[in-house]
């Protein structure tokens, strides 16, 4: 076992290395000027500003002095916001995407398999033709549609009821957070309820469920014990990525609800071309996704023993 | 066989019910454990959270929750840019000339000035402090201001600062910074040479870069002022006590402003940061904030709500640049006379555009600016413009002539990438094809990117925007000046140039109005520019907010002057 953990780590230390040259050189190359602003500046200025963020050397000088300094953590200071450094920015706001991604991961994970059973134990009858439609509703509504409709009605049923029962955006407490994780985590649920639905139905007509069956092993014990824990499987290894899909995607979500995470500096550097913002997010968010497979390949160790054998 | 054995599932509702039992039992849990998740969670949100009260105004505590638009890079007055930084600020700092209700000039730090041709003095007041009780002395603003134009603070407005003497030389790093013609006399007493005459040097001073700084409390900093509430000393009517990054901010009156005339609400909240205008409506509606913008689809619903809905011209024009670098096609004048004829900025705005509080823009100069003793434009009229596709073909074809071409090549038409321009350039793209037979090539591009082929030149004609730094018409008027680095279309007129030196210096205020006049006609008759939009904003405020504005210049939206009025629910 920790000789397997041992080389996905060295794997994914490949992969995160991967990822900040790519970026590095990708960003480079995108068209534009970080550095120009609406008002026009004198050259002494753009001078002093190159060689605050060090863009006065060769690109290849600027490479290596970056992975020299990634290597020690240090991920430079912001272009956009000049007094704050990246990794201020990370440690503020990540928590709180984080938080919110944990509880839209759960949600989504908890509902999927919840619904995905019950669709496929009542298949063809009318919880599931209900269910079934939502999730099509679920995969197919952009996330955006969704947001701006649930914060409307949260505006609705405040106004119904003449007070804040929700409250409409913000963040601290657990009303705040409910609904946009709900929102967050809506179409990862829909997708896996339906693969948990079509994962349950192979089961159910497996040769196991069948003998046990005819050994006369109880309906509940056969549900728990053979169908639902070998049905889960696949549901866990696309947990892995959704945990980081989600964790990163939350960008729509988070300015609907005015929510301060870290999800609006990703998308939000990239069109200030804010280079230190944009390596710093997205090595961070590169390191995290590839964390987030290891650990999952972990779980599922585990959980299957087959995995572990080889 | 499956078949069968799926049936013969399906069919036995007895286990259906026993594993529906036992799903029904694992929900339980999940709800249970879901629960537990979210207290956990909760507990450790609630050290980014934001403050929220669940009131826009809360009488009780004399205090209003408002958003901002989008977080402050930073709150370094030296060197902010962006409209956001420049709303916070101009609630904690005050410079020493500051705007009354009515956006006219009103004594700030100093009480009373004098503007020469030479330079100008400023007596400041006794009882301007800051925060922490220390009077405010001339020596904030020399040390400021020198920071302001010192190459190593870097700051892109330093350019607002050229007309006092030798700040060109210092900020491009010919003469050292205390060469700046800036003297602080005396603790109440600032002495300014100015460069050329400036006698419009009372509504620069306004500008937000020049407000004060306190050398002792900037050192201790370590070059992290202005990143956050505790890196910062005020001055102002509010002091920022609580500043949680992108999430909000508290501002509480400044026990130690002088002023009695502002400053009357005890405590600001920004409980939101963002730039979405429904969820600022959906935040509206419930009663949380007190104040939101209205675009066009919105109008409807406010009506239906009876809301109380007001209009600003936020003081930008937008225009159409053109690339006036030899060799292209857009340097030829009867070819820009062709655009001309062919367009009319009331179709754009009342056809294309649709927003109500959008006006469509004839001049260089919005319809806002002052003239001599009024309204500029009602002074000195924008030349006549109808319509024409007559001329416009005319024109078209002496321009193929003196370029020697049968057909045009495509004309690249850059803009950007926000819904409103790509409407116009789409309309243009169609307009220009249908009456004049032109190929456009649309180059929508991030902000970014555009200002980057902008100053390259790699464009004919784009879709620009100039809004105004301060209260006078040269804030538009020397755009096109030959020195400008903003004239990124390289428009370039001796004529032009003379006018915009009597602007910048004549000390007659007729004289100086003539120029603009002047500088207006040219603009049309050599076609420098095609004015498009003036953009406006529709809003709605809280009924029992008083003296709430919105303004065209300074900070886009003021609560130095709002208070708390119940009386009229």
């Amino acid at each position: 076992m920790m000789w397997f953990i041992g080389k996905r780590l060295v794997q994914g230390l490949i992969t995160v290395w991967f990822i900040a040259t790519a970026t590095f050189f990708a960003m480079h190359n995108v068209p534009g000027d970080p550095l120009l602003n609406d008002r026009a500046t004198t050259a002494i200025i753009r001078a002093n500003l190159e060689a605050k963020y060090g863009l006065d050397k060769p690109v290849t000088t600027q490479y290596f002095i970056y992975l020299n300094n990634i290597a020690h953590g240090d991920f430079g200071i912001s272009f956009a916001q000049e007094n704050r450094e990246v990794n201020d920015i990370i440690r503020e706001h990540f928590p709180v995407s984080a938080i919110l991604g944990i509880l839209a991961v759960v949600i989504a994970a908890v509902g999927g398999i919840l619904w995905g059973s019950l669709t496929a134990l009542y298949r063809n009858r009318l919880p599931d033709y209900i269910i079934m439609f939502l999730v099509i509703l679920g995969i197919s509504v952009p996330s955006f549609v969704i947001a701006a409709l649930s914060q409307l009605g949260i505006v609705t049923i405040n106004s119904l009821l003449g007070r804040t029962f929700l409250p409409v955006a913000g963040w601290g407490t657990i009303s705040h957070m409910l609904v946009p994780a709900l929102v967050l985590g809506l179409t990862t649920m829909a997708y896996l309820t339906r693969l948990m639905r079509s994962s349950m139905l192979e089961i159910v007509n497996s040769d196991f469920v069948r003998t046990a069956k005819s050994k006369g092993v109880p309906p509940a014990r056969i549900f728990a014990r053979h169908q639902l824990r070998n049905a889960v499987l696949p549901v866990i290894t696309v947990l892995g990525p959704s945990i980081a899909a989600i964790t990163t995607g939350g960008f729509v979500v988070e300015i609907v609800f005015a929510i301060p995470g870290l999800g609006r500096f990703f998308v939000e550097a990239v069109q200030q071309l804010d280079y230190t913002v944009i390596m710093g997010t997205t090595v961070f968010y590169g390191a995290f996704l590839v964390f987030m497979v290891i650990l999952v390949d972990v779980i599922y160790g585990f959980i299957d023993p087959r995995v572990r054998m080889n | 066989m499956a078949e069968t054995n799926s049936r013969a599932i399906e069919g036995d509702d007895s286990f259906t019910r026993s594993a529906g039992k036992q799903l029904a039992l694992y929900a339980l849990y999940a709800v249970i454990s879901l629960s537990v998740l979210v207290y956990i969670l909760s507990v450790a949100a609630a050290q980014f959270g934001s403050n929220s009260t669940g009131q826009a105004i809360d009488v009780e505590d004399n205090a209003v929750t408002i958003t901002l638009r989008a977080e402050p890079p930073q709150l370094d007055q030296g060197r902010s840019t962006d409209a956001s930084s420049f709303v916070v600020l101009a609630h904690a700092f005050e410079g020493l000339i500051a705007y009354d209700e009515e956006a006219r000039l009103t004594p700030g730090v100093a009480e009373r000035w004098e503007i020469r041709e030479d330079g100008a003095t400023f007596w400041l007041r006794e009882d301007a402090k800051w925060s922490d009780g220390v009077p405010v002395t001339a020596y904030d603003f020399e040390f400021a201001w020198r920071r302001v134009v010192d190459p190593a603070t870097a700051s892109q407005y330093a350019f607002i600062f050229y007309s006092i003497k030798n700040a060109e030389a210092v900020n491009t790093g010919v003469l050292p910074k205390e060469m700046l013609g800036v003297r602080a006399v005396s603790d109440r007493q600032l002495e300014v040479e100015f460069e050329q005459p400036t006698p419009y040097f009372d509504k620069l001073v306004a500008f937000i870069t020049f407000l004060p700084v306190r050398e002792d409390f900037y050192n201790s900093t370590n070059g992290r002022y202005g990143a956050d509430a505790d890196e910062m000393i005020y001055n102002g009517p509010y002091m920022i006590t609580d500043w949680v990054h992108s999430a909000s901010m508290v501002w509480k009156k400044n026990p130690y402003y002088w002023s009695d005339k502002r400053g009357f609400l005890d405590e600001i909240r920004v409980a939101y940061i963002t730039s979405d205008t429904n969820a600022k409506l959906n935040l509206f509606k419930d009663g949380q904030i007190v104040e939101t913008e209205l675009l066009s689809p919105m109008l409807p619903g406010a009506m239906a709500e009876r809301w109380q809905i007001d209009r600003i011209m936020d003081g930008t024009v937008f225009f159409f640049e053109f690339n006036h670098r030899p060799g292209r096609v857009t340097d030829n004048l009867n070819f820009r006379k062709a655009l001309m004829y062919a367009h009319e900025s009331s179709e754009l705005v009342y056809k294309a555009l649709k927003e109500a509080s959008y006006l469509p823009a004839v001049s260089l100069f919005p319809a806002w600016i002052q003239g001599v003793n009024g309204p500029f434009r009602e002074e000195y009229p924008p030349p006549e413009h109808h319509m024409d596709l007559e001329k416009a073909r005319h024109h078209l074809e002496l321009a193929k002539q003196e370029l020697g071409v049968d057909e045009f090549p495509p004309i690249v038409m850059l803009s950007g990438d926000t819904p409103v321009s790509l409407v116009a350039s789409a309309y243009y793209q169609e307009l220009f094809r249908k009456r004049l037979g032109l190929e456009i090539r649309i180059d929508a591009q991030i902000f970014k990117q555009r200002l980057a082929k902008m100053t390259s030149g790699d464009f004919d004609i784009v879709l620009a925007g100039w809004g105004p730094d301060y209260d006078d018409a040269l804030t538009f008027g020397d755009f096109f000046a030959s020195w400008n680095l903003n004239n990124r279309g390289r428009y370039n007129s001796p004529e032009m140039d003379s006018y915009i030196r009597t602007a910048q210096s004549s000390l007659d205020p007729k004289e100086r109005m003539d120029a603009f006049g002047n500088i207006q006609q040219l603009v049309y008759d050599d076609v420098a520019m095609l004015p498009m939009y003036e953009r406006g904003w529709s809003f709605v405020v809280d009924p029992r907010l008083k003296g709430f504005r919105r303004r065209s210049v300074g900070p886009e939206v003021d609560y130095n002057y709002a208070y708390i009025d119940v009386s009229s629910d």
